[in-house]
């Protein structure tokens, strides 16, 4: 019998006064008894959102969600979960914290002690029982919180990207424990739930990736892996199945071309100037030279994937470089952009922006049009709001807004809300 | 508290203890209190009938006795508070048609002034228990509890409103129960500001002791044995030397009830600090450290967290429920429902008052009133102004100063409790023998005992401004009114706002005492609507009394609404 089972779930959040935002839209999906399925999709995908649906947290829109064939109503019992942020209590001590799930449950405090101590001396935390939260390292703390979860027995453990606010180096040992004591049996649990933005993490651990598009999630591709754990994250297997994972990530859902050309509202990506300059170089550099692996680049970065990837797309749009395939290119335009000075950098973007990004294009040509050259925001963001929610039609002006200035096509007043032509000093 | 002496039922960790000196040492202070509360509240169970005298002797002998039943009476206002904190807080967040009630409504109560509610509940509290002093003790402590817990029940509110969505979810993913949720969730995380405003409602409740004490509402004369009736007593016989005790015995019991009680509590309520930040550093108190190294009060300690521990488990939720029914109200009226009942409420309401006033008081005392309360708000806004004036800078100073900033701190609190009829003697003697015009020269005290708010918010706001931007100012050169204009100004100016909101509210409640000065037979009045307030209040008019709270309340709610608030909003933006 399968662990978890949705059945066409949809899920969508009001915010404000404005539309409902699809989050999720048609999601089928199934966690079987004995597997490890890992999550993953860019932000917005979703996929938080999946996972409390799973943990009983958010209710459902329409569709089914079924744990061993009985409706999720609710918080269950079989069902723990591992905070990103830890979620710990820091005004308990590290047992306490541990046995809040018992307590919950009603267990006697005798026999509560007797499992959490077993539980900290599996984890590693014997000897912390007495400490507060505070006085821990990260990775003792996320210790905890696997603990905590762990000592409920649970049937189905759910992990919130629960090594992402760790270093890498305490996030592989923390996630190399969690897989021994799953392949050696040392638990109960019969399945878990991975949400992640890093693929390698994925790929390390899971026995079947699960990808969600963007707006609203779907389930876009799966991927099972029969590779054996302990996995080497060197062996050509493991790098394959990672370039594959990005080569599925990158993967603009709309080709890019003249179906976007009058789209004002195209999406555009989330990445500001530093960044995308910074990828830029970077890419630029020894030992890439212009053209790079993407895990190989994210590597050099030292940044997640998921924080890359709109930087990646603002590129692609801006025409400075070509993603394909799980690698990145620069163009030819993109190679001068490099050896630009700062003047010539901004003079370029500009251009760009003007060419390639509607929106920045069309809030050039409003102010011009206008007399004294200044506009409000509000009627960009009610052009946008047409299409998008509130919410995203504000962040997405906010990007067209930084970049613009940086392109020095037009200013932006913080306190006024309004926008006027750059380089126009008539005020 | 009496599980230490039950031979039966103590635990075999406590007699196995051996006390140490800490233990001896603690044993004295923990029997004399013991012993305090007993006597007090024996007290305070005494027969009384309505009209008996009830003398109060101007002997600084008879002093630690008031100062005594003065204390248990604040302490019991307390516990009173906080049991309608809970409750209110605890409501506001379960329900939300319940907190669209609630809000507003605390928002009206904590701008009525203490006078306002004792004239309403001193007769059902003496018919409650009739030939007994308890009826008048309650009476009392519900005019303090109006004056100390709205601020509390706010922040309670705010704190469980604003739980951080993560810890919230590993509640609901580990099925904590609503009740183990408010003790092991949410009363933590709201305790470090919850135990702030209970030792500023403390304050405020000296500041309205007087009133709270020597009850004058509507014919009656009662004093009750305390501080604020001494004062009462000291006011109209003209004798300044036990206003100087009296001042002298506030700031003893402040001391004490400072230190065996709030700065342990703040030492011990440190574990619940949530941001790990180390900047602040921790409360510390020679009372904690004591219990701490007894073992008897450890063992004691232990065993009662336990005890309390057990009754965590109390509404547990059942084994295994998981396909259990999502527990929907039976009766659910939609929202639109709610807020149609709600209008029309409100819409009944107004009428009631129309009719009132038309009935009643008539149109042109309601003008009167109206104009009296723009006088008042004129006297507010200047006050305010001015203090800030004086104060902002000088808070600014000693803020960037962290050796000053803690004492400081510490004083303002005690200035903030000072009563203002304690000024009294001074102002008269003062206005009297100048020929000022007292009209506006009483005004300063509105703000006597509420400026402090701005100096105590403005210091804790300059103390948290960040080093690195003061090196860069520094650095860059600025020096003079650029620096304050561009660096100190801005930094303190969210914190001011906060400050001031707190000293206006304050004064509004203040102008009551502050518009309306007696000493002995000499009595000064300024124009304004707190002396209308006190001077219907003393003539027992119920129908005046009401038309100018009801005056006040809506100045007040507007004062806050469009201007305060967007003040403070314009500052939260600013210091994102």
């Amino acid at each position: 019998m399968n662990l978890i089972e949705l059945k066409d779930v949809a899920k969508s959040f009001r915010s404000g006064d404005g539309p409902p935002r699809t989050i999720l839209g048609g999601v089928d999906f199934t966690l079987a008894d004995g597997e490890i399925v890992a999550l993953l999709g860019k932000s917005g995908s979703g996929k938080s959102t999946l996972l409390r649906i799973v943990a009983g947290l958010v209710p459902l829109d329409a569709g089914r969600a079924e744990y061993r064939g009985r409706a999720i109503l609710g918080p269950l019992s079989g069902v723990a979960m591992v905070f990103q942020s830890f979620a710990l209590f820091p005004w308990l001590t590290v047992r306490q914290n541990v046995e809040l799930g018992l307590e919950a449950q009603g267990v006697t405090p005798a026999s509560r002690r007797e499992r959490a101590g077993a539980m900290l001396d599996l984890i590693g935390l014997s000897g912390f029982g007495s400490a507060l939260p505070r006085e821990l390292s990260g990775g003792m703390r996320q210790r905890v919180g696997i603990a905590r979860a762990l000592v409920t027995n649970p049937d189905v453990l759910l992990m919130d990207e629960a090594f992402s606010a760790l270093d890498v180096l305490t996030g592989e040992t923390l996630r190399g424990d969690i897989l021994d004591l799953w392949d050696g049996k040392r638990i109960p649990t019969r399945g878990m739930l991975v949400v992640s933005h890093n693929i390698e993490e994925a790929v390390m651990m899971a026995d079947r990736i699960v990808i969600l598009s963007s707006d609203p999630g779907r389930v876009r591709h799966e991927i099972r892996i029969d590779l054996p754990r302990p996995r080497n994250a060197d062996t050509p297997e493991v790098r394959a199945l990672v370039d594959e994972v990005y080569g599925l990530m990158t993967a603009r859902p709309v080709p890019p071309g003249a179906a976007r050309e009058a789209k004002v509202d195209w999406r555009l990506p989330d990445a500001d100037v530093g960044r995308i300059e910074s990828v830029l170089d970077l890419l630029a550099g020894m030992p890439f030279d212009g053209r790079a692996d993407l895990p190989q680049l994210s590597e050099e970065a030292e940044l997640a994937d998921e924080e890359l990837f709109p930087a990646y797309e603002a590129l692609g749009l801006l025409g400075l470089a070509h993603v394909e395939g799980g690698d990145i290119a620069l163009s030819a335009l993109g190679r001068r952009y490099a050896d630009a000075d700062q003047g010539l950098r901004q003079a370029l973007f500009g251009r760009q922006l003007l060419k390639q990004v509607p929106l920045a294009a069309h809030i050039h040509r409003r102010l011009e049009l206008e007399a004294g050259n200044t506009l409000a925001e509000e009627p960009f963001l009610a052009l946008l709001a047409d299409t998008l929610e509130a919410d995203q039609a504000k962040r997405m002006l906010e990007v067209a807004i930084e970049w613009g200035r940086y392109g020095e096509l037009y200013e932006y007043d913080y306190h006024t809300g309004r926008l006027k032509l750059a380089g126009d000093t008539s005020e | 508290m009496f599980e230490l002496f039950i031979p039966g039922r103590t635990g075999r960790s406590f007699l196995a203890t051996t006390p140490n000196r800490w233990d001896w040492a603690l044993l004295p202070l923990v029997l004399a209190l013991l012993a305090l509360a007993a006597y007090g509240a024996m007290q305070m169970t005494r027969p009384f009938v309505l009209g008996q005298p009830t003398p109060i002797v101007l002997d600084p002998a008879w002093l630690p006795y008031y100062l005594l039943r003065t204390i248990l009476r604040m302490f019991s206002a307390l516990g009173c508070a906080l049991l309608f904190t809970f409750v209110f807080a605890v409501t506001a967040t379960r329900w939300r048609a319940a907190e669209k009630v609630l809000v507003p409504l605390l928002d009206v109560l904590q701008s009525v002034p203490i006078l306002g509610f004792q004239a309403i509940a001193i007769a059902p509290f003496i018919a409650l228990f009739p030939g007994n002093m308890l009826g008048v003790e309650c009476a009392a402590v519900f005019a303090i509890v109006t004056s100390q817990a709205w601020n509390m029940a706010f922040s309670l509110y705010q704190s469980m409103k604003t739980i951080p969505p993560e810890l919230a979810e590993a509640a609901r993913v580990f099925r904590l129960s609503a009740w183990q949720r408010f003790w092991r969730l949410e009363l933590p995380y709201a305790m470090p500001a919850l135990l702030w405003n209970m030792m500023m409602s403390m304050s405020g409740g000296w500041f309205f002791l007087v009133a709270a004490e020597a009850i004058s509402v509507a014919g009656q004369d009662i004093k009750l044995p305390g501080i604020g009736a001494w004062i009462a007593v000291a006011i109209e016989q003209r004798n300044g030397a036990a206003i100087a005790w009296a001042i002298a015995a506030m700031f003893a019991g402040i001391l004490l009830y400072d230190q065996l009680f709030f700065r342990p509590l703040l030492a011990w309520a440190d574990k619940f600090r949530f941001e790990e930040s180390q900047g602040e550093h921790a409360q510390r108190s020679w009372v904690l450290d004591w219990g701490r190294r007894s073992v008897w009060i450890r063992a004691f300690s232990e065993r009662m967290w336990a005890l309390l521990g057990r009754t965590l488990g109390w509404f547990a939720a059942p084994d295994d429920t998981v396909a259990a029914a999502p527990s929907r109200p039976r009766f659910s009226l939609s929202p639109r429902a709610v807020d149609a009942l709600l209008l029309l409420l409100a819409l009944l309401g107004g009428w009631r008052f129309i009719v009132f006033i038309h009935a009643q008081v008539g149109w042109g005392e309601t003008l009167r009133v109206l104009g009296l309360g723009c006088i008042t708000l004129v006297r507010v806004m200047l006050l305010i102004g001015l203090a800030s004036l004086v104060w902002v800078p000088l808070a600014v100073w000693i803020g960037l100063r962290p050796v000053y900033a803690q004492k400081v701190q510490a004083l303002a609190q005690f200035l903030a409790a000072f009563p203002v009829n304690l000024m009294f003697p001074i102002v008269v003697y003062a206005i009297v023998h100048l020929h000022l015009n007292p009209n506006l020269w009483l005004s300063p005290l509105m703000v006597f005992g509420t400026q402090w708010y701005i100096l105590f918010n403005v210091v804790a706001g300059a103390s948290t401004l960040p080093t690195e931007l003061r090196l860069a100012a520094d650095n860059l050169g600025l020096t003079g009114w650029l620096k304050w204009k561009r660096v100190y100004l801005p930094a303190v100016f969210p914190s001011f706002v906060t400050g001031a909101i707190t000293a206006s509210g304050g004064s509004w409640n203040a102008s009551i005492v502050a518009e309306y000065v007696t000493w002995g037979k000499t009595s000064l009045v300024a124009d304004g609507l707190g002396s209308y307030i006190k001077q219907m209040t003393d003539a027992g008019d119920f129908h005046r009394i009401a038309l100018g709270i009801g005056v006040m309340c809506v100045f007040v709610m507007l004062l806050n609404r469009f201007f305060w608030r967007r003040l403070y909003l314009l500052a939260e933006d600013r210091s994102r």
